[in-house]
């Protein structure tokens, strides 16, 4: 029942993901890409629950773990910053924010 | 119970947040908001978790994310522009490689048959996205021969690897452990996989590999949620998958091929092109600089050498020249120009160049015989004119910007070397055509101080 559960979830997100992403003009399309890169880092929330599993877990499954926070982390907060930093040269003349 | 409650409404927040989010990215005066919105949604989604007692050592949790800030904010500030196509592959690389992790840590748990399943989906995707993205951050960086690498033999090996990685796959589903040999052998296959995948791909297609790269990245989260039973690892997962798959088939029908085509063949091998003859019609920057100011209307277009000869500034600023001469300037921008898509954009953008003269191809070629002057600045596959006569060229049926229906063009060129695909360009021996050999930001730098005396 779980299974059937979360596959109609995975169904949904994906016809939304296709309904979202394919009005986006050219212009954008690498901070796109970069800003939905940020968003698969979403892992990280595995990650964090592989490494604070504490003493009760083995050593190698926590070195994994952090090792997999690490990764997830450079993703999460490199991806977004990058793509903040994109965005924010893309200005139409007259705006000087 | 409580618990479970609040971190599941807490991921329907996030979730959410990263829907409105991509919506916002899909207009330039909203996207950096939208960003924002998924920052917020991805930082909710990760307090929740901390706050759950599932977490029960902090620990590690901090060393590992205190080494993933910092390089993360060093990587985001420090990074060129021009570099960026290699940054996002690496992030792409990073992303897979911990949901490849995070799958095998659940091994370490209680485990069933639909959960050994879902790692080994979460190991492989994830385990090609990471070896793939290193392969392609290798070619952008040119750490790496940047050519497509074609053997003999390279399906069979190819195919040879799948099956292997199949069967170890099913050998492993069939008695998971964190410590079976099967499991080893699926990873270092899917690595393998990525790198073999990857290196048949050449430079001018790698647009369609790092979206494709992207989309995988996704999926690996999205499998490792199903591992490790997470919802929202699911949803945000498969919006990036599906967002992914759509850039890369934008990116394929921008150069008129199928998917399989460019991920399973070099480019250019079948067909030889039409011999191109004529005679070139050189052109010196200061004449060049005498007609620019005599036009009324002028477009840039701009190929993957504007990124290679960092000119994007020096042509900003041309044009800024232009304008305050009363001449209507635009930049008509391929979408497969460059090395990652909408590459020339960024460029652009980071040169102050304002987003409403950014043209896209489907705009500007209905008007392209009414413009005075189009300069091409290191493009060549994507303005040549073979891809609508010649049906014996490799690129026919391409999609390209019609610069040889402006009235004049300049293609600004080192020398006459052929494209990344290898073919000959009739455009720059068309009679509107003049050529202005030498680096483009040289070239460009000399026209603005011929306009300026």
């Amino acid at each position: 029942m779980e299974a059937i559960f979360l596959g109609l979830i995975l169904l949904l997100s994906i016809f939304l993901g296709f309904e979202l992403i394919s009005k986006v003009p050219s212009t954008l399309h690498t901070p796109l890409m970069s800003g939905a890169n940020a968003i698969s880092g979403i892992t990280l929330v595995g990650a964090l629950l592989a490494a604070g599993a504490g003493a009760a877990s083995p050593r190698l499954a926590i070195f994994l773990g952090v090792a997999a926070v690490t990764f997830a982390t450079i993703n999460v907060v490199g991806g977004y910053l990058v793509t903040d930093r994109m965005l924010g040269m893309f200005k139409k003349r007259g705006d000087d924010s | 119970m409580l618990e479970h409650v609040y971190i599941n409404a807490a991921y329907i927040v996030a979730a959410a947040l990263f829907i409105f989010g991509l919506k916002l990215l899909s207009k330039p005066a909203t996207a950096r908001k939208g960003n924002l919105f998924s920052a917020v949604g991805m930082l909710i989604a990760i307090v929740a978790t901390l706050l759950s007692n599932q977490i029960l050592d902090w620990n590690w949790i901090l060393l590992g994310a205190a080494i993933g800030i910092v390089i993360g904010v060093a990587a985001s500030r420090l990074i060129a522009m021009t570099a960026m196509p290699e940054m996002v592959a690496i992030f792409n690389g990073l992303g897979g490689g911990a949901s490849l992790l995070v799958g095998w840590v659940a091994l370490f748990g209680a485990v069933n048959t639909f959960i050994s399943v879902t790692v080994v989906l979460s190991i492989v995707i994830g385990g090609m996205t990471f070896s793939g993205s290193a392969i392609a951050w290798g070619k952008l960086s040119e750490t790496i021969t940047s050519r497509a690498l074609v053997f003999s033999g390279q399906r069979f090996v190819n195919s040879a690897i799948l099956i292997a990685l199949v069967v170890c796959a099913v050998m492993f589903a069939l008695a998971p452990a964190s410590n079976s040999p099967y499991l080893y052998a699926v990873i270092g296959l899917a690595f393998l996989l990525g790198i073999m995948a990857v290196i048949p791909i050449g430079g001018a297609d790698m647009p369609v590999v790092i979206s494709l790269l992207n989309s995988y990245s996704g999926l690996a989260a999205c499998a490792a949620g199903f591992a490790i039973n997470n919802v929202i690892l699911i949803v945000a997962g498969s919006l990036v998958g599906a967002a992914g798959f759509i850039l890369t088939n934008i990116m394929c029908k921008a150069m008129n091929r199928s998917l399989p085509n460019v991920l399973f063949s070099g480019f250019g091998a079948a067909k030889a092109a039409t011999k191109v003859d004529g005679e070139v019609h050189p052109i010196s920057a200061e004449d060049a600089t005498l007609i620019l100011e005599a036009a009324s209307s002028v477009t840039f277009v701009p190929g993957y050498g504007m990124a290679v000869a960092q000119a994007q500034h020096v042509i900003c600023e041309l044009g800024e020249l232009l304008e305050s001469n009363g001449t209507e300037v635009s930049y008509a921008i391929h979408p497969v120009a460059g090395r990652m898509p909408g590459h020339m954009n960024v460029l652009l953008a980071e040169a102050n160049v304002s987003y409403d003269q950014l043209i896209e191809m489907d705009d500007i070629n209905p008007r392209l015989d009414s413009i005075d002057v189009a300069v091409v600045i290191g493009a060549n596959d994507v303005v040549n004119p073979a891809a609508r006569t010649d049906e014996n060229s490799p690129i026919y049926g391409m999609p390209i910007i019609n610069v040889d229906k402006a009235k004049t063009v300049f293609v600004l060129k080192r020398t006459m070397a052929s494209g990344f695909a290898g073919i000959d360009n009739p455009l720059f021996f068309g009679s509107n055509t003049r050529m202005l050999f030498g680096d483009a930001k040289t070239s460009i730098s000399s026209m603005i101080s011929e306009f300026k005396t």
